[in-house]
């Protein structure tokens, strides 16, 4: 089977299927495959924002609500967690099953050092206990897409266990104020992703994929409500949600229908659930063979799983064969807290922005080579970076690395605008015109098109002189007080100077001459 | 020339160089008794295109002065459940029938490395879940012992003697096949598997040296599992030292197989012969002398204790107190891991699938159902209950710590002093295929294991050596039991052991008539350990 996966937490599960031909074809719920390399990881975020049905009334109890997640993410590596068959997106179905995917009789998982090394560097990144003996153990279902009857994960003695990810949450007015939150992470476990089932619903057919390189990122999430000071309440698990935003809605529909349940008299059954996330509510999943019993027993063809530090690794270890924690942390990159301190404290920031600058994938870079090359104060390039060229990204959806400009040319374009050669609104026209990717670099474009700022008095004055002769109404009226009128010639002259002149210095001009 | 049949594999190998025959002629001597004895049910398949291929081979490379070793040219078998490329793999069951693996185990491939001569897949229990190679789909295989001079003689003189065509008796298994093709003189050494002494129980009935090595010296990649925690590749041919050149073939790391081990093992394993055996501790484990054992066997065992005392060996009893726990441990574990190893086998993608098409479910319970027989379905059944949540921790768990239990009792006995034990390695010799099957599977299984399973609980190297003729002129084999890894120490005594008891060779003469010819010239020793 396919990728790698880690798993935070939890289980999951698969949508199913039945390759049976003239009969009926059900999709159930399955569980959770992996066969690809993949990481688990459980985290229960035990949040306790307070629940209340529309307005509380008085003497209503409130809720609190508590949710675990259990998250899928695929390890990006080469090859499949327990076989050499390579591991690419979107490859032709079944072109990249070994024997061992297959599950062919006879054949034997042999651990992917790249994946361990993944799951460690993971477990470090989220501060957790690493376990320097882990286990794997096989979990029994049938299933198509799961070709050996039984799925290699780490149940009893996983990877990694007991961590915590602090994050920030926008809130306030603007949704400027960034809150600290923190999660607590259960454990990580590598686990082997099942194939994937494609229904043909009209043929009653079901293909089966075993590349299984297939969803990156699948979180499963665990929901109980119950209110302050009682006990946790039955909780239930919705299942193969495959974004955040599905996640979050899932999230909070769910907690709401429990509690109106629970409210109505009604009671909550511990069962999965699926999201639709096209009408936004769960439903239950309804699996007819009730709850699986997954038989869970040690996987008897791989030994434990064990890693060693600086103290307990044995002198004259092969270092091909052996995994060292302190050497892993070392090339652990700094981690996206740390940066975002750094830049607050480096360019005085605000926060939020730095949050911004670390979501988008290499924005963070680009942001640094512009800081790199430029005269510019740190506010303004972060000003440049996180409005006008991202604004320009977004709306044509490119990625940072798709930008027709370059961190040098935005650093150039910087330059002339700090050393005032150029006024602000005709920055952003250079800034237009090299989106158009016509390899000219700001200063051509700016001495092309004539938009150095006008640093000649003499000719500005001519040119205010012109204007007003131009329009004696506008002169008539601001000789007679009219507030508007000024700016309106301000307008006019900048005009007539393709935006490169300074309004500050054409008002003062005007208000001279009309005086 | 004619007599090349019955020569051991090392003396064959001999013959290979000094040009005495060629692997061709070889080849084509053995697949005549192949046909010849093909009612032994010996072999599934029968790779005569594939082995005259390699035979050429061979033949080329003897002639060009490069011969790849010892096994070149050497006819081999292999037990119909080691995966091999483009030859049909099927375990004796149903759900494998048709089934072409797309490569080659292992030590398939080793052997065929060193340029051995492959014969064909032999016989063996379903999934090699036996101890008669009766439960095969294919049918049960016949111990080439029922048809010897040895046994027929014996037979005449008994009055009560029943009908000589039902009469026949069963090899032992689960890796009866190969017994039987190597005891047949078809081949000169097969691959059995041993999980619970699947090796060693038919070399001890077919009068065989059976070899089970340390769990992780030999590749199982390959290898269709019965229980992955204590199966391992095992060695049936006529001699010690034929078993120990097969072992240097085939020990050594795989990085297939993650459960092989990277230390360094003495190889090739050339024996030793020792002159004496006074600096040796042997062990008797006193729990081993059971009511059910037959006189005969017991008396052969203490004659050899005695023998090994006479020429100074110091022998001590020793305790394995767990010993009896060993089968009913070994029964939940072994399902356990059946129940998951077989989960598979759904008819999906390979081997059997049934006609039901109302619903994935019901195809897999139909396949499944028509796939495999009753003991494996008895197996699975057994082994899904254990893992239930429920019963995991009285069950599974339980099991494996008396396994530890089992295991560490080995442990004391070698740390008290003792180099290698000796032990029975059947209860008695080969019975009648009539008697055996009054009991069922399971209970003769329980029964036929009980001195070799605890040795693939602790995953110890053990061998059975054949050492004389009961009563009734069948084969009677002992086991020696010997530390993790020291298969060399362990196969150095066994040898020593085979040079004093001069087991005789198998006379099939009644049976194939130029096999007469064949054998004629090989003497029969006296059985110095005769009662």
């Amino acid at each position: 089977m396919a990728a790698p996966m880690l798993r935070w937490v939890g289980r999951g599960r698969r949508w199913t299927f039945a390759r049976v031909d003239g009969g009926s074809c059900h999709r159930r719920g399955a569980p959770t495959g992996s066969t690809s390399n993949r990481i688990r990881e459980q985290s229960s975020v035990a949040q306790q924002p307070l629940y209340t049905t529309q307005k509380p009334r008085k003497g209503e109890h409130k809720w609190a609500a508590v949710v675990g997640l259990e998250i899928h993410a695929q390890i990006s590596s080469n090859s499949k967690l327990f076989s050499g068959s390579q591991v690419r997106f979107s490859a032709p179905p079944n072109s990249l099953v070994s024997f061992f995917d297959a599950s062919l009789p006879g054949t034997l998982p042999v651990l992917n050092r790249r994946c361990v090394e993944a799951a460690v560097m993971t477990g470090l990144a989220l501060n957790c206990h690493i376990n320097k003996k882990s286990l794997f153990d096989r979990k029994h279902y049938f299933y198509a897409d799961l070709p050996a009857g039984y799925q290699i994960t780490q149940q009893r003695l996983p990877i990694a266990v007991n961590g915590s990810l602090t994050y920030g949450v926008c809130a306030g007015k603007k949704q400027s104020q960034v809150i600290p939150k923190t999660v607590r992470i259960k454990q990580i476990q590598l686990e082997q992703d099942s194939g994937k089932s494609l229904h043909d619903d009209l043929r009653s057919q079901t293909l089966i994929d075993l590349n299984r390189a297939e969803g990156q990122l699948r979180v499963d999430a665990n929901i109980s409500v119950h209110h302050p000071g009682e006990p946790l309440g039955v909780r239930t698990e919705v299942k193969n949600l495959n974004s955040i935003r599905f996640l979050a809605k899932a999230i909070d529909y769910e907690i709401q229908r429990q509690i109106d349940e629970l409210e109505n008299g009604g009671e909550i059954l511990n069962e999965t659930r699926s999201f639709h996330h096209q009408l936004g509510y769960t439903m239950s999943m309804r699996d007819k063979e009730g709850k699986q019993d997954y038989r869970f027993m040690p996987e008897p063809n791989l030994p434990p799983l064990v890693l060693y530090d600086a103290t307990s690794l044995p002198a004259g270890a092969d270092p091909q064969q052996v995994i060292n924690i302190d050497q892993i942390r070392e090339t652990l990159p700094e981690l996206p807290s740390v940066t975002r301190e750094r830049l607050v404290q480096q360019y005085g920031m605000l926060l939020e922005h730095s949050f911004t600058l670390l979501n988008e994938v290499g924005l963070l870079e680009f942001f640094q080579n512009v800081i790199k090359e430029t005269r510019a104060e740190p506010k303004k390039v972060t000003s440049w970076v996180l409005n006008t060229f991202l604004g320009y990204l977004k709306q044509q959806n490119l990625a940072v690395s798709e930008s027709p400009v370059t961190p040098s040319a935005l650093a150039e374009l910087l330059d002339l605008l700090d050393s005032r050669a150029i006024s602000s609104a005709a920055a952003k026209q250079v800034f237009e015109e090299l989106w158009k990717r016509e390899g000219k670099t700001p200063g051509q474009i700016v001495s092309e098109k004539q938009l150095e700022l006008m640093e000649d008095r003499g000719a500005l004055e001519q040119l205010c002189h012109s204007v007003m002769e131009a329009h004696p109404q506008v002169v008539m009226d601001l000789k007679e007080g009219n507030p508007r009128a000024i700016n309106k010639l301000i307008g006019l002259v900048r005009k007539a100077t393709q935006s490169r002149a300074d309004p500050a210095m054409i008002k003062e001009i005007l208000e001279k001459l009309s005086s | 020339m004619r007599t090349m049949l019955g020569r051991t594999l090392r003396e064959v190998s001999a013959a290979l160089k000094q040009g005495q025959i060629t692997p061709t002629e070889l080849c084509q001597k053995c697949l005549s008794l192949i046909k010849k004895t093909k009612f032994l049910n010996a072999y599934i398949t029968v790779s005569e295109e594939v082995a005259l291929k390699q035979a050429e081979e061979s033949e080329k490379r003897y002639k060009n002065g490069q011969s790849l070793g010892d096994l070149d040219g050497i006819p081999v078998a292999v037990k119909d459940n080691f995966s091999t490329s483009g030859i049909e793999t099927t375990c004796a069951s149903n759900m494998l029938k048709g089934y072409i693996p797309p490569y080659n185990a292992t030590v398939v491939q080793k052997l065929l490395d060193q340029g051995a001569l492959l014969m064909g897949k032999t016989n063996l229990d379903e999934f090699a879940m036996g101890s008669g190679s009766t439960d095969g789909v294919f049918g049960p295989v016949k111990n080439p012992w029922s048809y010897s001079k040895q046994y027929r003689e014996k037979r005449k003189q008994n009055p009560h003697s029943k009908n000589e065509d039902s009469d026949w008796l069963i090899t032992g298994g689960s890796s009866g096949g190969s017994a039987a093709a190597v005891s047949a003189f078809t081949c000169y050494a097969a691959l059995g598997s041993d999980t619970g002494g699947s090796t060693r129980n038919p070399a001890a009935h077919c009068g065989l040296v059976g070899f089970k090595p340390s769990y992780g010296l030999v590749s199982r990649h390959g290898l269709i599992p019965l229980v992955n925690s204590m199966d391992v590749p095992g060695i049936l041919t006529r001699c010690v030292d034929d078993a120990a050149i097969v072992l240097g073939a085939l020990a050594g790391p795989d990085p297939k197989d993650s459960t092989t081990v990277h230390d360094p093992i003495n190889k090739p394993f050339m024996l030793p012969s020792l002159a004496d055996v006074s600096k040796l501790c042997i062990g008797i484990p006193k729990e081993y002398l059971v009511p059910e054992l037959s006189s005969e066997v017991q008396s052969l065992w203490s004659k050899a204790a005695d023998l090994f005392e006479s020429e100074g060996a110091k022998v001590l009893e020793v305790s394995l107190p767990h010993t009896s726990y060993s089968i009913v441990c070994y029964h939940v574990l072994c399902t356990s891991e059946v129940a998951s190893n077989m989960a598979r086998f759904d008819g999906l993608q390979y081997g059997h699938r049934c006609d039901i098409d109302v619903s994935t479910e019901a195809m897999y319970a139909a396949t499944r159902r028509e796939g495999f027989n009753d003991v494996v379905r008895g197996r699975i059944l057994s082994g899904n209950f254990f893992l239930l949540k429920e019963n995991y921790e009285n069950y599974f768990v339980k099991a494996q710590k008396v396994r530890r239990l089992i295991a560490n009792d080995f442990v004391n006995a070698f740390n008290s002093g003792v180099d290698v034990l000796l032990t029975p390695t059947t209860l008695s010799e080969a019975v009648p295929y009539l008697e055996f099957i009054k009991e069922d599977n399971r209970t003769r299984s329980a029964q036929d294991d009980i001195f070799t399973q605890a040795v693939n609980m602790a995953g110890l190297p053990a061998v059975s050596i054949p050492v004389a003729l009961s009563n009734q002129g069948l084969p009677i084999g002992l086991q020696f039991i010997g530390r993790a890894f020291c298969d060399q120490q362990l196969l150095t005594v066994a040898k020593w052991f085979e040079k004093q008891v001069q087991f005789p060779v198998i006379q099939l003469q009644e049976l194939m008539d130029d096999c007469s010819a064949v054998l004629e010239n090989e003497k029969l020793a006296s059985v110095s350990l005769k009662q």
